[in-house]
């Protein structure tokens, strides 16, 4: 930028400079922003009649949190918690036992190019596919039930988890790695020695992470007939039993927080 | 023009920063302000323009008590001081132009400030201050392109640009090399000169002091030890103020020190 | 270090003994977890639908393939409503989330001891539940429709964006909003000036990855009833028009590819 001199900037005025340099492309931009909200707004239709109508029911549903039923339903309520725990912890188990392998062949930096390529597809189908959708197919194939859910989670698991767990391997640090390599170690022992120490405490952290995620999402796959809470729910909400429904969120809502609250004090301690 | 009056701060941990200061700053006076780290310099500036509330005590700027002022007092009063920090505390991602022209924030309404709508006398004394500090062909660079020194000459235009009576300069050469360290020191010290402004500057450099500051005040241990002209800092006085340590070469070698000193940053 | 004495020689041993022992027996409680649950997965699983699950599959597969192509000039409205539903979500979200993120970040909120908690607890809760139970919960409350989507991925993204974000407030650089204190700005310049700036880029990166997630989340909401292309999704399922099935589930993947593209490209753009 050449020099400018004061006496020509003096008495003229100063703007910010814009954040899109080219004027043509920022008023497109705005234009088009615009052009894309009032349509949206054009094409949702909205009932609002209904949703006047609808404001007391959310109110009566606020209400119910002050006042959650725990008891009417509760062996409902509690053989459906139970399935959902359960599907959880399994289906986190098999999750993470299938996915450090996976994750090991999805690294560029210790897997052949071969086995690179088949593990980052599975781990790219695995991430494409939506829980719901999966559940869906495979309620579908192996019928109602827990089994369906356990066998959606843990796919998701894999995609999450090999992804994460490759990248880390990708990024870790090479020179503890080949020093190991060095003194004449076998693959295995290499992977035991030279990688294993430096992502350990990120594969505790990533697997609780995902024990929290296998858990919320175990609460929706009832909805599909995949097992866990989420039938229960669906039950409580066509009923309008916002009591029941409150008791269900709450508890939800709890089990997740005192998973976080876990993982936080156990990623702390691997650090 | 500035003066504090028995003037302590004692933190939540029970740490006494500061015990009863007393200090009297005329109008035009530029005085270091000198001590060991955790001797209260930066709560003492600090306490000045209340962004650490001091315990007890006045601050008294013109007559007026700024530790009884309310928030929008206080406002009014804090653009009576300009700041200048260790390190610059620009906004890194706004604009060289929008960080000086925020110096004058305490004037300007909100949606002005927003809009980024100064008036035209506020632009003008900014390029002004720019051209004056060298740096006016990077008025539209974001604040963290630029070099340390460049960066601490715009924290000087935003601190000047409030038009102040008084600079309150917190270790302004802490992060820079010595040649720059004594490039800021000039300017900050030619400055005060044209405008007449009294200024603070807390600094552990003693050699820098010496060169550029007519008086000198040593604190240790949130007290004043030592008030009066730099050529009065002998190794007993230094002593004092810094505990034990061969003062003799901090004296004498000033080149030698400098380094030192930015070597061990 | 443990060392065990062995017939007059020292042999080294990662651990002590009872420290192996507790190791075994964690390990033992795990799979006996492990079992547990396995059991009772098993127990309420139709083994009959399982054996004959390669059979089914292969009859969907069939049923399936190939898709029903020209469907999809039937699919335009709902891949609009479907987008809808995660721009607009995204941006109602983004609108509460920030107001939320400045009360729960420990540096802006006004009290530590009533608002705080309050806002996290805002986070907790509408970060726990998944937009599908949400969108029950809204269908239930004011009808089934585009709108219970919008509103119901907008109160799912509250919490992620607000915890985000609160968390990039905390983080920012004190001293740069002290320069801005010590000119006399008042509260909300300090805030424009000081604060703002720093967490700008983690904002627009937030907003990006949530607008990712929104769509892929959007994409199944129509599963109970709250618009956008999942609706078409359960029809054609409730009808076991499997051609359909297949062209959906094609579509879908499409999106959440072409809106994983599309938000690594602008992450990629602003940091």
């Amino acid at each position: 930028m050449s020099h400018r001199e004061l006496d020509d900037m003096l008495g003229k005025g100063w703007r910010k400079p814009a954040f899109v340099k080219n004027a043509t492309l920022r008023w497109t931009l705005l234009a088009g922003f615009v052009t894309y909200m009032i349509a949206a707004f054009m094409t949702i239709e909205v009932d609002w009649g209904r949703v006047y109508d609808g404001l007391d029911r959310g109110w009566a549903f606020v209400l119910a949190f002050t006042s959650p039923d725990f008891m009417s339903r509760w062996s409902d309520i509690w053989s459906g918690l139970l399935e959902s725990i359960v599907m959880t912890v399994a289906a986190s188990v098999v999750g993470i036992l299938i996915s450090i392998p996976i994750g090991l062949g999805a690294a560029r930096n210790i897997a052949p190019l071969p086995v690179y390529v088949v593990c980052r597809g599975i781990v790219a189908i695995s991430r494409a596919l939506q829980e719901i959708i999966v559940a869906i197919l495979l309620v579908a194939i192996f019928g109602f039930g827990p089994l369906a859910g356990f066998l959606t989670l843990s796919f998701a698991t894999i995609g999450f988890l090999s992804k994460l767990l490759a990248e880390d391997i990708e990024a870790m640090d090479k020179v503890q790695a080949e020093a190991i390599k060095a003194s004449g170690a076998r693959w295995v022992q290499w992977i035991n020695y030279g990688v294993q120490p430096q992502i350990m405490p990120r594969l505790v952290g990533l697997s609780i992470y995902r024990i929290d995620i296998n858990f919320r999402e175990s609460a929706i796959l009832g909805l599909v007939g995949a097992g866990g809470i989420g039938a229960t729910l669906n039950t409580a909400f066509d009923r309008y039993e916002y009591d029941t429904a409150a008791a269900i969120l709450i508890l939800i809502i709890g089990i997740v927080m005192a998973l976080e609250y876990l993982s936080g004090i156990i990623r702390a301690r691997v650090q | 023009m500035l003066r504090l009056q028995e003037l302590t701060k004692t933190y939540k941990t029970g740490d006494q920063a500061l015990k009863t200061i007393d200090l009297d700053v005329p109008k035009g006076q530029v005085l270091a302000l000198i001590g060991p780290s955790g001797a209260g310099k930066s709560t003492m500036i600090r306490c000045i323009n209340r962004l650490v509330e001091p315990t007890s005590g006045a601050v008294l700027l013109d007559e007026t008590d700024l530790t009884r002022l309310g928030s929008g007092g206080l406002r009014k009063a804090r653009r009576e001081m300009g700041m200048i920090f260790q390190e610059y505390a620009l906004v890194e991602r706004l604009t060289v132009m929008e960080n000086v022209l925020s110096g004058r924030l305490g004037y300007v309404g909100f949606w002005r400030s927003f809009l980024r709508r100064y008036p035209q006398p506020d632009v003008d004394e900014a390029f002004r201050l720019l051209d004056r500090v060298g740096l006016l062909h990077m008025a539209d660079k974001r604040a963290d392109e630029l070099s340390g020194g460049q960066r601490q000459r715009v924290g000087i235009c935003r601190a000047l640009i409030q038009n102040p009576k008084l600079l309150l300069v917190d270790e302004p050469t802490a992060s820079l090399d010595p040649k720059t360290s004594r490039q800021i020191m000039r300017l900050i010290t030619e400055l005060c000169q044209e405008r007449g402004l009294a200024a603070i500057i807390n600094i552990h450099d003693v050699a820098l002091a010496q060169m550029f500051v007519p008086r000198v005040v040593g604190l240790r241990f949130g007290e004043i030890v030592y008030d009066g002209l730099p050529t009065g800092l002998s190794p007993d006085k230094l002593t004092e103020i810094y505990g034990e340590e061969d003062w003799e070469a901090t004296i004498e070698k000033v080149e030698d020190e400098d380094d030192d000193i930015e070597a061990a940053e | 270090m443990p060392v065990l004495e062995h017939e007059g020689t020292q042999i080294w041993r990662r651990r002590t003994t009872g420290e192996n022992l507790i190791r075994w027996f964690g390990w033992l409680l795990g799979v006996a977890v492990f079992l547990y649950c396995w059991q009772i997965i098993s127990a309420s699983t139709t083994w009959f639908f399982v054996w004959d699950a390669p059979r089914i599959a292969d009859d969907i597969w069939t049923r399936a393939t190939p898709p029903k192509w020209e469907y999809i000039t039937q699919l335009g409205r709902p891949i609009w409503d479907t987008l809808n539903i995660a721009t607009l979500g995204t941006l109602i979200a983004l609108f509460l989330a920030v107001p939320v993120a400045f009360l729960a970040a420990r540096n802006t909120t006004p009290s530590t001891l009533f608002i705080r908690p309050l806002a996290l607890l805002i986070i907790v809760s509408t970060r726990s539940i998944n937009s599908l139970i949400w969108a029950l919960l809204l269908i239930a409350i004011i009808g089934p429709g585009v709108f219970a989507g919008v509103i119901a991925i907008a109160i799912r993204s509250i919490g992620f964006c607000a915890k985000l974000l609160y968390e990039a407030i905390e983080e920012i650089d004190h001293s740069q909003v002290e320069a801005i204190t010590a000119t006399g700005a008042s509260r909300w310049q300090v805030m424009a000036y000081g604060i703002v700036p720093q967490i700008l880029p983690a904002f627009a990166g937030i907003a990006v990855f949530r607008w990712d997630i929104n769509i892929r989340e959007s994409t199944v909401l129509g599963l109970v009833g709250a618009g956008g292309i999942g609706l078409q999704l359960s029809a054609s399922l409730n009808v076991l028009a499997w051609p359909q099935v297949s062209l959906i589930l094609l579509v879908i993947l499409a999106a959440v590819v072409i809106s994983e593209w599309v938000s690594a490209k602008v992450r990629g753009a602003i940091i």
